[in-house]
């Protein structure tokens, strides 16, 4: 080792200074990263630079070469970011307050642009944060609180997401697209209110199946008594006569029965009664 | 034994005035002495080989009669390792170690050289994918192939990496996470439900879902969410309850997270939607229950009319039945059966009452009326001879 080091010190040293060199001279800027290389202050290339079509490998990342100590590196990711915006409260046209939570995705597609104007993805986010609320409020602020619920239906969304787009392209950026991620009724008197609007409806509900309920007894009950109605007639109709004298004949032996809880019966008879006819053995 | 606690009382005492980590030490070296004595004999045999305490000044050494007075560095990491002092002091990893020398007299060198290379082609060159899998090379940061599953060749790490993943495994998520917590949504009514579902998806472009996405899974779950809301949105509380509803809800958001996935190149196919619960907020669920208690009455109040009108049909049948029989038995001889039955049921009635009979001319009766009238009190006096008469 010791051998190696005295016989080539010289080149040895000049290896390693053009490696060092080399290394400083070398920036690998990654498939999901592009790059703006910056000369003494100002921005001269972009290097992997965001191309909707080109597909991968074939948009300059990779290896890519500097004047060491003269030109600057500024690393931009390339991908989709997010934007999350904070919950809001959003007043909508008929005065009812929503909570609206949204995220927007957005990615840079002008580096330069973004270094001059907002210097970080960071400070993209920064900018258009307030921006993307006060669109929001905006737009759905118009919207009845019903139309809120379903704006992700109506052209709400593609509206906000071009008006925050004009305003991102000031700092270089494309906004894909924004969503509203959820949508809460405030804690107290509006969140109060709608429970108790869900709970009279459902007693409200309640009340009504129990009446259809009894309802729905009552004319069971009545069919079935008009049905029955129905047999007697038929059956007894045959000889309305003879069911007067069949019917009475069963309401005496009911009438006058001896059996619990019935009072004792006394019957006086005169002799010319028709059931005595044959006492007196006449005729 | 006793030899090792007087050296290890020497020790303490030249350290304690000079040797820096003597305070340390020092307290230390009791407990462990006395754990491992057997042991520290042959340690403290050997100590003055080792290099000396540089702290220490050299006239320290040359008091003379006990060389063994100085502490030396290696003794006191003998004594204060955690497993107590060192079998066998430095052995041949300690620090006098020395290859063995080579055959032919030369310089492990090229050897080791050759051995680290292999390693590190062996361990970042070769790379197995398993069937399931998908991995993305990069060179020097440049995208430049997809693997398939099987043995692949790379260069060795800092030139080409490797990124491999599972993409045919179908990754699941919940929300909300975990089984507690209400996660209340709007419905297009205007009411709340308390919602949880799973969503499963898989990665059908490893390159795109890399590279494209910062934050990959995020953007899945905060599509997932929004997508949910908006399908919710669309539909009634009821609607949401029912399986209908439910399956519709699943279909729309799968489809519009697809769509909304789609719109990032996310390289993510979304695999199902299956919402696993739908449940009135926790303030109305009483109101909830007392719907279906009151389903359960109305069902109840049906079933006992039925009960009833069951009855009320067979009792008709039963009677017109038996009237039918003894009108068919009637029609064959009116008259006979007529005056059968009459005279039975008399038989019946007047055998079972009291029968008083008037012969009407003159005659004057006595009636017991006040006990007739006794025994009308407790029931309602009939007018038998009007009954009977009318016949």
């Amino acid at each position: 080792m010791t051998n190696i080091w005295e016989s080539h010190k010289l080149s040895i040293i000049a290896v390693g200074l053009a490696l060092i060199g080399l290394m400083s001279s070398m920036v690998v800027i990654p498939e999901e990263e592009q790059a703006v290389v910056v000369r003494t202050g100002n921005p001269v290339r972009v290097i992997n630079r965001f191309q909707p079509d080109v597909p991968f490998g074939e948009t300059g990342a990779g290896v890519v070469l500097r004047i060491p100590l003269v030109e600057q590196v500024i690393r931009i990711d390339k991908r989709v970011l997010d934007l999350d915006m904070s919950q809001q409260q959003v007043l909508s046209s008929d005065q009812q307050r929503l909570l609206v939570d949204a995220y927007a995705r957005f990615r840079i597609i002008d580096p330069v642009q973004m270094v001059e104007s907002a210097g970080t993805t960071d400070g993209v986010r920064l900018q258009l944060e307030p921006i993307l609320n006060s669109v929001l409020r905006q737009e759905l602020g118009r919207r009845t609180f019903a139309a809120m619920l379903t704006a992700e239906r109506g052209d709400a969304m593609s509206n906000i997401t071009s008006k925050l787009d004009d305003q991102a392209r000031r700092y270089g950026a494309q906004v894909i697209d924004v969503r509203i991620k959820q949508t809460d009724l405030p804690t107290g008197a509006p969140l109060a209110a709608a429970f108790t609007r869900m709970e009279t409806d459902r007693e409200r509900e309640a009340r009504t199946i129990r009446a259809q309920g009894q309802r729905d007894a009552r004319i069971i009950r009545a069919e079935a008594d008009a049905e029955a109605a129905r047999i007697y007639a038929e059956s007894f109709g045959k000889d309305p006569g003879f069911y007067d004298f069949y019917r009475a004949m069963q309401s005496y032996d009911k009438t006058f029965a001896q059996g619990e809880d019935q009072g004792e019966s006394s019957i006086i008879l005169s002799p010319d009664n028709e059931y005595l006819r044959q006492f007196r053995g006449r005729r | 034994m006793s030899t090792f606690g007087a050296i290890a009382k020497n020790i303490g005492l030249a350290m304690a005035g000079k040797n820096p980590w003597g305070g340390k030490s020092d307290s230390s070296d009791g407990p462990s002495g006395s754990g491992g004595g057997s042991d520290s004999d042959s340690g403290g045999s050997e100590k003055p080989k080792g290099p000396r305490n540089p702290w220490l000044p050299g006239s320290g050494g040359g008091g003379g009669e006990e060389p063994r007075r100085s502490a030396n560095i290696e003794d006191i990491f003998k004594k204060r390792g955690p497993e107590g002092p060192r079998k066998g002091g430095g052995g041949p990893g300690g620090p006098n170690f020395q290859f063995p020398q080579r055959p032919g007299g030369k310089s492990w060198l090229p050897v080791a050289i050759g051995v680290v290379a292999l390693a590190w082609v062996g361990t970042t060159s070769i790379h197995f994918v398993q069937p399931k899998e998908q991995g993305v090379v990069t060179t020097l940061g440049k995208f430049s192939r997809t693997f398939n599953p099987g043995t692949n060749w790379t260069l060795p790490a800092p030139f080409e990496s490797v990124y491999i993943e599972n993409v045919s495994e179908v990754r699941a998520f919940r929300i909300p996470e975990g089984s507690e917590g209400e996660k209340l949504i709007l419905t297009g009514d205007q009411n709340l439900v308390n919602l949880s579902y799973l969503i499963r998806w898989n990665i059908n472009d490893l390159s795109l879902y890399k590279f494209r996405l910062a934050k990959p899974i995020e953007t899945v779950k905060q599509a997932a969410e929004a997508a949910m809301r908006s399908a919710v949105a669309e539909k009634t509380l009821d609607d949401t309850f029912s399986g209908e509803g439910r399956a519709q809800i699943e279909e729309r958001v799968r489809t519009r997270m697809q769509a909304i996935l789609d719109g990032y190149k996310a390289g993510i196919t979304v695999q199902g939607v299956e919402i696993d619960k739908t449940d009135p907020p926790e303030q109305v669920s009483d109101a909830f229950k007392d719907v279906s208690a009151a389903e359960q009455d109305a069902d109840a109040a049906r079933n006992r009319s039925r009960g009833v009108a069951q009855q009320i049909l067979a009792a008709a049948e039963g009677e017109t039945a038996a009237f039918d029989k003894v009108y068919e038995q009637y029609r064959l001889a009116p008259e006979v059966t007529r005056q059968r039955l009459y005279y039975e049921t008399m038989e019946r009635v007047l055998s079972q009452t009291d029968k008083t009979i008037v012969e009407t001319n003159g005659v004057t009766t006595y009636l017991p009326l006040p006990e007739i009238r006794k025994r009308a009190q407790a029931a309602p006096p009939a007018s038998p001879p009007a009954a009977v008469e009318g016949q």
